[in-house]
């Protein structure tokens, strides 16, 4: 099938960009969205044209480097399914595709379609872990953990901190990606010890690094590859005030 | 002058080596260990595990990783689980069994010691990774849950749905940003190695390229650690992340660390068939599919185009059941993928081009229903729909074997130092412990075994012992390693040829598949030795890489590491041409029995290969660790 391509361009984080149009002719249906960006930016290489950059590496969906807004949906038209996964006969000939960088004052935009995302791993950083060294654990079977909580743990888990969340949002909150590694723990009893804690140092960060606060419109759940609900968010509301006003020490 | 190996394997009842072994290591004093650096490359499971554990104990450590962030490296992609011999399952597993079927499974070309090592602490991980929080599957009971995986009879592999290696990832990026939260890691993101540098005779420090910007730096230390994973991505088409490659263990190499049994590559049998010529990477189904899954081709060619559904039960040929009655469908990778190979060449292979075998689930979906086998593997049943259109539960899968790990990599000892003092290896950047086939399941364990529970020990012995002075990065080692690089980085941008890096990443990959692929045979390996070089010159007289050095440049960034992979092309066919036997993934035509199996020849080649650059790649030097079995006897490996 052939297409046209309107891709953002930008040189670094200083300079502004602007949309430049590709012809995409001869695409295969049987191609991933990315297959057909790197058949693109060869065609372009050879007229001169540096290739576009974007992020990506496994191409299976799970690192969650893939990062592109298509026809303005964070990883495009295909529910539950990173950029990656998409494959173009999702698409139809003759379409006008628009691609763009993730969108959000708290991921600048590096290069073309690469944005910085490491305000998440600041958020990481604050709380998004058991404060435990290696070695000295107890036995994996000493402490029994129902299937329905585990299960509710690792659904929460599954992110794979793309930001498409983030990007989807009206107000860029980051809450549904902080709300699923605060759910995580909360649904294990290795999480205990310190889940008030938890849960205030990474909003802290959250907001520090300027995203923007939830208003429950509810467009990060509908973008997620993962479909991680926003029943976290809603745990995660009751875990940040029980914290606020019982301290972190309960 | 020849380089002679100590694999400082400790002797004695197998059992209480390691043990023995930490008793004689040399301790950092605690208040001590803050004053020594060091520089962890790579921040996937064995990286991340290492560089939080460093940490913790009170090193001073640096960390580097090409994306952007230490959660996104390749480890994120293991699906089926990790072994550990817990024996929870009270199916007479016990850390001997682990031990021997490890050793087994790699055709007996691994070290004992480093093998029973690695059996022992896998225990330990599970209990660390549970304590971090890591959600394993659990029965109702609240246990945690164990599935089967090929080369082994008993169900010791622990698992998080299909995604074990993100779970396991993840706990390890949570240790390593706990870490780097407090402080005592400083994380560097997007930033690649580009060369090692040596001063006295140890590795001190290393050289950088900043992606976003494009600045090239230089890092000291008191030890550098990489843990780079694997360089599968040499044949193009491959089942790992699109950035792996070889260029931090092959520029260490070059700087003189021996590279060990370069060509034991692992061909993984279950994953989606090559659709085109746009294909940019093949996706794993994972084995843990084999479980329930049966594999088959039609009995007759004619049948290979019909629709699998309308072939009757007789018609069909389950042929592992068939060849290899007691361990059937889970019979381990090599073994799956040369069955699969063979079915093909015979003509009786199905989809595009015939390159490909059915992996069927009617009869699990007939005997548990749909819904227990959408609950063991429905994300990988919705990524093959994704990517191929055909959902399983209706029509069988179609799966074709691919590149998928490499068992090869730098030699290191039993302390993972490299011959080169201070240059410490783990993970899959590392030869060590799957000899010539790795089981499923096997490398997250040797990650994490490595990371967390050997290199945090037997690093403060070389830190202890090393006697070497502080450097500040002023040494003119520095400087000339960073000009060195600097050189070839504009080397890349000024050939203003025609070809993109891509193009000749392609074609390198296709001859390799073709000529040392999953069968070698001396006439095919001498004809890619023969045409390497040609392709290597065509590569420098004829790249095109736009833009330039000091932004954010794609091309220039695959164009370094397509250029390393164009060298160390030559390493791998020449190991492949050497070792004349087939052993584990290593399968040389001439050497096979009447039926079709490996046949290793043990008094020639119970060796681990290890290379010494000379300057010259068609060249290297062999230098041969022989290997020393005290506990398993040799024998063929039968899984029938
Ligand atoms: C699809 C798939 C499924 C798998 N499933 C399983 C499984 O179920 N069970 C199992 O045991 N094993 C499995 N494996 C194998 C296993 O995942 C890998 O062997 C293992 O994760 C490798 O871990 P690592 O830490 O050694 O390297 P990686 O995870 O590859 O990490 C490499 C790190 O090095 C960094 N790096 C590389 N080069 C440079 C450079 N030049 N400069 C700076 N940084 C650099 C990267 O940024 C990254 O951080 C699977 C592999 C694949 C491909
Ligand atoms: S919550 Fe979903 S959309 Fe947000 S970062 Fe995680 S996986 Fe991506
Ligand atoms: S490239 Fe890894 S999730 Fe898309």
């Amino acid at each position: 099938m052939n297409l046209t391509l309107k891709i953002w361009r930008q040189k670094d984080k200083a300079t502004p960009g602007k949309f430049e149009t590709y012809k995409a002719d001869d695409i295969s249906p049987d191609m991933s969205f990315l297959e057909m960006l790197d058949v693109v930016s060869e065609r372009a290489q050879q007229n001169g044209q540096e290739p576009c950059a974007f992020d990506h590496d496994c191409r299976e969906g799970i690192c969650g480097m893939c990062s592109l807004v298509i026809n303005g949906v964070p990883h495009g038209p295909e529910a539950a399914t990173t950029t990656c996964q998409l494959h173009m006969r999702k698409f139809k000939d003759g379409d006008v595709i628009v691609i763009e960088p993730w969108r959000a004052a708290a991921f600048p935009v590096l290069r073309d379609l690469v944005v910085d995302r490491s305000a998440f791993d600041r958020i990481q950083q604050k709380g998004g872990f058991v404060s435990i060294n290696t070695g000295g654990t107890p036995d994996g079977n000493a402490l029994p953990i129902s299937k329905k909580e585990a299960d509710l743990a690792m659904d929460a888990a599954s992110c794979i901190g793309c930001g498409a969340c983030v990007a989807a949002c009206k107000n860029a909150s980051a809450m549904l990606f902080v709300a699923a590694k605060v759910s995580q723990y909360a649904h294990l009893p290795q999480g205990q010890a310190e889940r008030s804690r938890r849960v205030l140092a990474m909003m802290e960060q959250h907001d520090a690094e300027g995203f923007g606060s939830c208003t429950n419109f509810g467009e990060c759940e509908a973008v997620c590859p993962k479909e991680i609900s926003v029943r976290v968010i809603a745990e995660m509301n009751r875990d940040y005030l029980r914290a606020t006003l019982v301290g972190t020490d309960a | 002058m020849s380089i002679s190996l100590d694999s400082k394997s400790p002797t004695g009842p197998l059992a209480q080596r390691w043990d023995k072994h930490k008793f004689d290591l040399k301790l950092v004093n605690p208040a001590n260990k803050r004053k020594f650096k060091v520089i962890v490359v790579g921040t996937g499971l064995a990286g991340g595990s290492a560089s939080a554990t460093l940490a913790e104990l009170g090193y001073d450590v640096h960390a580097f990783c090409f994306q952007d962030s230490p959660r996104r490296a390749h480890s994120i992609a293991a699906q089926g689980g990790i072994n550990a011999a817990k024996n929870y399952q009270n199916d007479g597993d016990s850390v001997y069994r682990l031990f021997y079927d490890t050793i087994k499974g790699g055709d007996y070309r691994a070290r004992e010691s480093n093998v029973y090592r690695l059996a022992q602490v896998s225990t330990s991980i599970i209990d660390q990774c549970v304590a971090q929080g890591v959600p394993f599957a659990r029965e109702y009971g609240g246990n945690l849950s164990n599935r089967s995986f090929g080369g082994a009879q008993v169900s010791r592999t622990f698992y998080a749905r299909g995604q074990t290696g993100q779970q396991l990832l993840l706990g390890a990026y949570s240790a390593l940003s706990r870490q780097i939260g407090l402080g005592s890691v400083k994380m560097h993101y997007r930033s690649e190695m580009l060369d090692l540098v040596m001063v006295n005779g140890h590795a001190r420090g290393i050289v950088t390229r900043d992606l976003v910007s494009g600045k090239i730096e230089t890092w000291a230390a008191d030890a550098v650690v990489l843990a780079t994973g694997g360089y599968g991505n040499l044949f193009f088409l491959s089942t790992n992340a699109i950035g792996s490659n070889v260029t931090a263990t092959w520029r260490a190499h070059k700087r003189g660390a021996l590279f060990a049994n370069p060509c034991y590559t692992q061909i993984h049998p279950t994953c989606i068939p090559v659709s085109g010529d746009h294909q940019s990477k093949l996706t794993l189904m994972s084995e843990s599919l084999r479980n329930d899954g049966r594999v088959w081709v039609p009995k007759n060619k004619e049948d290979v185009a019909k629709d699998p559904r309308q072939i009757p039960e007789e018609k069909r040929d389950y042929y592992l059941e068939r060849i290899y009655p007691s361990f059937g469908n889970l019979v381990p990778r090599d073994i799956a993928s040369r069955a699969a190979k063979r079915m093909c060449d015979e003509g009786k292979g199905v989809g595009p081009g015939g390159l490909g075998v059915y992996l069927d689930f009617s009869d699990a979906i007939k005997r548990i229903g749909k819904a227990a086998v959408a609950d063991r593997y429905g994300n990988l049943f919705e990524m093959y729909q994704r990517i191929t259109d055909e959902s399983p539960y209706e029509v069988p899968m179609r799966i074709y074997p691919a590149v998928h790990y490499t068992m090869g990599g730098l030699w290191v000892d039993y302390n993972l130092m490299s011959n080169l003092p201070g240059l410490h290896v783990i993970g899959e950047a590392n030869f060590s412990d799957h000899g010539a086939n790795r089981l499923g399941a096997s490398a997250l364990m040797q990650g994490l075994a490595d990371g967390y529970f050997v290199l945090p020990y037997t690093i403060g012995h070389y830190l202890a012992t090393s006697g070497q002075k502080k450097v500040t990065g002023d040494e003119p080692e520095f400087k000339a390693a960073a000009d060195d690089v600097k050189k070839r980085v504009s080397s890349l941008l000024s050939i203003k040829g025609k070809r993109s890096p891509t193009s000749f990443h392609r074609e390198l990959g296709k001859l390799i598949w073709d000529n040392a692929g999953m069968a070698r045979n001396a006439k095919g390996l001498q004809a890619a030795l023969d045409r390497i070089p040609s392709l290597r010159e065509e590569f420098w007289g004829n790249l095109n890489v736009l833009g330039d050095g000091d932004s954010y440049n794609v091309a220039l960034e695959k164009a370094g590491r397509v250029a390393d992979f164009m060298e160390f092309a030559e390493l791998f066919c020449t190991d492949a041409l050497q070792r004349e036997e087939s052993c584990g993934g290593h399968f040389r035509e001439e050497y096979q029995s009447e039926s079709g199996e490996a046949e290793r020849n043990d008094d020639q080649f119970t060796y681990v290969a290890a290379w010494n650059y000379t300057g010259n790649y068609g060249k290297p030097e062999l230098i041969k660790e022989p290997l020393i079995f005290d506990e398993v006897h040799l024998s063929t490996r039968s899984y029938k």
